[in-house]
C-alpha cells in the first residue's frame, strides 16, 4: 500500500481499519469455536445420521471459507486471482469426484 | 547461440552454459532440442507402424515389438514431443511477449525441463532393458497391470517423472503471466499467444494432478503390491479409465490452445490486420477451457456408463464446438480485408484451418454416443485424433517454429526450403489421415499388428503408408532447413516479419535481461501501435538501471538425475532387494540438492547501469 503525503490522515486511517479488521477476527475466531461445539453437540447428541454428516459438511465448508477470509486476507484487495484459481481447482476436483461417485461408485 | 558470446567459446564452455542456464531462451532451445530429438523418435516409430501395415498379413516386425512400438509412438508424441515443442515456444516467447525480463521463477523452469528431458530418457530406456511398455498409450487396466517384464513400469515411473516436469512449467507461466506483465499490459491487451498460454497452464495445474494420482496408483500395483486397478482384490479397472481421461481430454486442449495461439500471432500478423473479435477470442479460449473439464467420459461412451451419463457428456462434448467455431471464423474474418503475405508461417496457418475443422467435425460425429458405438477403437478414431493433433499441434509448432526462429536464433529459416516442407507434410498429412476414416468405417480396428488381405483394407492402408513417407520427407526438409539455415548464419533485423507484438521491440540478438527498460503498453498490438505513431519503437516506462539477474545453477541437473537414479531403483526392486541401494543413492542425490538449494542463499547478481549504457541495447 502506498503511503501518502498527509502522513497524520493516513496513520488514522490505517488505524481504524486494523481495529476493524481485529474486531472481524475475533468474531470470526468465537464463531468457528461455536461451529466447532455445535458440530461436537449434533454427535454427542445422538442425531439422525442423515442430518448430522450434512451439517457437520456445511458447517467445516463455512469455518474453511472463515479461515481463507479472514485469517489468511482473501477478503483484502489484490487477492482475486488466488481467488479465481482456488475457486477452478475446487470446481474441477468437484467434477472428478462427482463423476467418480455417480459413475463408478453409485 | 541466443547471445553472440556464445559463438567465440568452446564446445565445453558452452555446454556447460546450457547444463546450468535458468535463462529462459535458453531454456526454450533445450526444449527445441529435447522435444525436436523425441518427435523425431516418435515419427521413427510411427514409420514402423505404417510399414508394417502397408501390405496385408506383414511380418515387417514382430507382434510384441508392434505392440511396443505403438505405444510408445503415442506417449512419445504426446507428452515427450508436443508438449516439450510447445513449452519451447512459450519460453522463447511469453515473457518477451509481456515485458518481462525472465519467468517468474527462473530456476523452477530449469527444474521443470530437466525432469522432462530424465523423464523422457527413462521411458525410453525400457528399450534397452526389457523392453518397451506395450498396453497403449492409455495404458488400461487390466491390460496394464497384467503386462509382463518392465515396460509399464517405465511407463508410470518416466511419465511421472516427466509430469512433476510439467506441472512446475505450467505454475512458472501462471505466476509469470499474472504478476509480471509490462506497465499498462493489462489482460486484456495480452497477445493472444500469452492468453492461450496461460489458460493452457491452468489446465496443467488442474489436469495433471489426475495423471499423478493414477499413475502412483499404477506404480503401487505392479511394483508395492497394491490392489487398486484388480478386481479380484476388490479393485476397479475403470478407476484407471476415469483418471486417465480427466487429465487425457484436458491434455488435448493444454496441446492444441497454444497452438491456437501461434495462429492468432501469424494471422494478424501477415494480413496485417488486428485480430478480428479479439475478446471474443480470449472468451473463447476460457470457454474451451471450461468446457474441457467435463467431457471426459466421451473417451469411454463403450464403457457401459448408462444413457444417462453418455447422453451429458455427449452434449457436453459437442458444445465444445460452438467456442471452436468461433475462433474459426474469427481467423477468416482476420483475413478478410487484409493485406495477405504468404509466408511459411500463414502457409500452415492456412493448411490448419481446413484440416483442423475436418478434425473437429469428425470429433462431433464421434461425439454421438450412439453412433460412436460404430467408431469406436477403430481408424476413424485414429483418422479424426490425427486430423486435430498433426492438422492443430503439429501445424501450429512448424508455424510457431518458422515464425519465432528468428526471435530465438537471430537468423532466418529458408523459405522456399519451408514452403517444401509445408506441401510435403501437408499432403503426406491428409495422404495418410483421411483414408484412414474410410478404413475405420469399413471395419479396421486400431492398434492391430495385422489385417488380413481381401477385406477391402489393402489399397486404403497402401496410400496412407505413402502419405508417410512424404510426411518423412518434409520433416527431413525441416531438419535440412535448421541445418543450412545455421550454417550460413545470416543475421537479420530484430523485426523481420514487420510484426505486431512486443516480443518483435527487441534487438536482434535478444540480449539476455530482454528489455533494457520495460517498456509502456498502451494497447493491443504494442509495437503496431508504436510504428503507426511514427516512433517505430517502444517508449520505456522506467528509468535505466541496474538490472538484477538470476544466477545458474546446476542444482536442477542434479535434482532430476537424482530421481531419475531413484527411478530405475524402484522399477528393479521387484527383482532383487539390492536396487534399493540404487534408489536410495538417486533419492539422496535428489534430496541432498534440495537441501543446498534450500539453505544456500543464492540472490543472483545486477548488472549495472553503466555496463548497459556502452551496450546500447534495449528499448531506448
Amino acid at each position: 500500500m502506498s503511503k501518502n503525503t498527509n502522513s497524520a490522515h493516513s496513520e488514522q486511517f490505517y488505524k481504524e481499519k486494523h481495529k476493524e479488521e481485529m474486531k472481524h477476527q475475533v468474531i470470526t475466531f468465537a464463531m468457528m469455536i461455536i461451529f466447532t461445539i455445535i458440530a461436537f453437540g449434533l454427535v454427542a447428541g445422538g442425531f439422525s445420521k442423515y442430518f448430522t454428516i450434512p451439517v457437520i459438511l456445511v458447517l467445516a465448508v463455512v469455518q474453511f471459507l472463515f479461515q481463507l477470509y479472514y485469517f489468511m486476507h482473501m477478503n483484502q484487495k489484490g487477492h482475486e486471482m488466488p481467488a479465481l484459481m482456488i475457486y477452478s481447482g475446487v470446481f474441477a476436483a468437484a467434477l472428478t469426484v462427482l463423476g467418480l461417485t455417480t459413475i463408478v461408485w453409485w | 547461440m541466443s547471445t553472440h558470446a556464445a559463438e567465440k567459446r568452446g564446445f565445453g564452455a558452452v555446454l556447460w552454459d546450457y547444463l546450468t542456464t535458468v535463462d529462459h531462451k535458453k531454456i526454450a532451445i533445450l526444449y527445441l532440442i529435447g522435444g525436436g530429438f523425441f518427435f523425431v523418435l516418435g515419427g521413427l516409430e510411427a514409420m514402423l507402424i505404417r510399414i508394417q501395415l502397408i501390405s496385408p498379413d506383414n511380418e515387417f516386425i514382430s507382434a510384441q515389438f508392434y505392440n511396443e512400438v505403438m505405444t510408445m509412438h503415442g506417449t512419445t508424441m504426446i507428452f515427450l514431443a508436443a508438449m516439450p515443442l510447445l513449452f519451447a515456444l512459450m519460453n522463447a516467447v511469453v515473457p518477451l511477449q509481456i515485458g518481462a525480463r525472465d519467468v517468474a521463477f527462473p530456476f523452477v523452469n530449469a527444474l521443470g525441463f530437466w525432469l522432462f528431458a530424465f523423464g523422457g530418457i527413462l521411458l525410453n530406456l525400457s528399450w534397452f532393458v526389457t523392453g518397451a511398455p506395450d498396453a497403449g498409450w492409455t495404458a488400461y487396466a487390466p491390460l496394464s497391470i497384467i503386462s509382463p517384464g518392465h515396460g509399464v513400469d517405465f511407463y508410470a515411473v518416466g511419465l511421472q517423472i516427466s509430469g512433476f516436469g510439467t506441472l512446475m512449467a505450467g505454475i512458472n507461466f501462471i505466476v509469470t503471466i499474472i504478476n509480471m506483465r509490462a506497465p499498462g499490459m493489462t489482460y486484456m491487451r495480452m497477445p493472444l499467444f500469452t492468453w492461450t498460454t496461460f489458460v493452457a497452464s491452468i489446465l496443467i495445474l488442474f489436469a495433471f494432478p489426475a495423471l499423478t494420482v493414477g499413475l502412483f496408483e499404477m506404480t503401487f500395483d505392479r511394483l508395492f503390491g497394491a490392489n487398486f486397478f484388480k478386481p479380484e482384490m476388490g479393485g476397479n479397472v475403470i478407476i484407471w479409465e476415469h483418471l486417465f481421461w480427466i487429465f487425457g481430454h484436458p491434455e488435448v486442449y493444454i496441446l492444441v490452445l497454444p497452438a491456437f495461439g501461434v495462429f492468432s500471432e501469424v494471422i494478424p500478423t501477415f494480413s496485417k490486420k488486428r485480430l478480428f473479435g479479439y475478446s471474443s477470442m480470449v472468451f473463447a479460449t476460457v470457454l474451451i477451457a471450461f468446457l474441457g473439464f467435463m467431457v471426459w467420459a466421451h473417451h469411454m461412451f463403450t464403457v457401459g456408463l448408462g444413457p444417462i451419463a453418455n447422453s451429458i457428456f455427449a452434449v457436453a462434448t459437442m458444445a465444445i464446438a460452438v467456442p471452436t467455431g468461433i475462433k474459426i471464423f474469427n481467423w477468416l474474418l482476420t483475413m478478410w480485408g487484409g493485406n495477405i503475405r504468404i509466408t511459411t508461417p500463414m502457409l500452415y496457418a492456412l493448411g490448419f484451418i481446413p484440416s483442423f475443422t475436418i478434425g473437429g467435425m469428425t470429433g462431433v460425429m464421434l461425439a454421438t454416443a450412439a453412433a460412436d458405438l460404430q467408431y469406436h477403437d477403430s481408424y476413424f478414431v485414429v483418422g479424426h485424433f490425427h486430423y486435430v493433433i498433426v492438422g492443430g499441434v503439429v501445424f501450429g509448432v512448424l508455424a510457431g517454429l518458422t515464425y519465432w526462429w528468428p526471435r530465438m536464433f537471430g537468423t532466418m529459416l529458408d523459405e522456399k526450403l519451408g514452403k517444401w516442407t509445408f506441401w510435403l507434410f501437408f499432403i503426406g498429412f491428409h495422404l495418410t489421415f483421411f483414408i484412414q476414416h474410410f478404413l475405420g468405417l469399413m471395419g479396421m480396428p486400431r492398434r492391430y499388428w495385422k489385417f488380413l488381405p481381401d477385406q477391402g483394407l489393402d489399397t486404403g492402408n497402401l496410400i496412407s503408408t505413402i502419405g508417410a513417407f512424404f510426411m518423412a520427407a518434409g520433416a527431413i526438409l525441416f531438419v535440412w532447413n535448421i541445418i543450412i539455415t545455421s550454417v550460413r548464419n545470416e543475421k537479420v533485423s530484430g523485426d523481420p516479419w514487420d510484426a505486431r507484438t512486443l516480443e518483435w521491440a527487441i534487438p536482434n540478438p535478444t540480449p539476455e535481461y530482454n528489455f533494457k527498460q520495460i517498456p509502456l503498453v498502451r494497447g493491443l498490438d504494442p509495437l503496431w501501435i508504436e510504428k503507426m505513431e511514427g516512433n517505430g519503437k517502444m517508449t520505456p516506462a522506467e528509468p535505466l538501471g541496474d538490472i538484477h539477474m538470476p544466477n545458474s545453477s546446476f542444482l536442477p541437473f542434479m535434482m532430476s538425475l537424482g530421481l531419475f537414479i531413484a527411478g530405475i531403483g524402484v522399477i528393479f526392486q521387484v527383482d532383487n532387494n539390492s536396487w534399493w541401494i540404487v534408489a536410495i543413492i538417486g533419492f539422496a542425490i535428489t534430496l541432498g540438492t534440495m537441501f543446498l538449494r534450500s539453505i544456500k542463499d543464492d540472490l543472483g547478481y545486477h548488472i549495472h547501469k553503466e555496463d548497459l549504457e556502452d551496450k546500447g541495447a534495449g528499448v531506448k
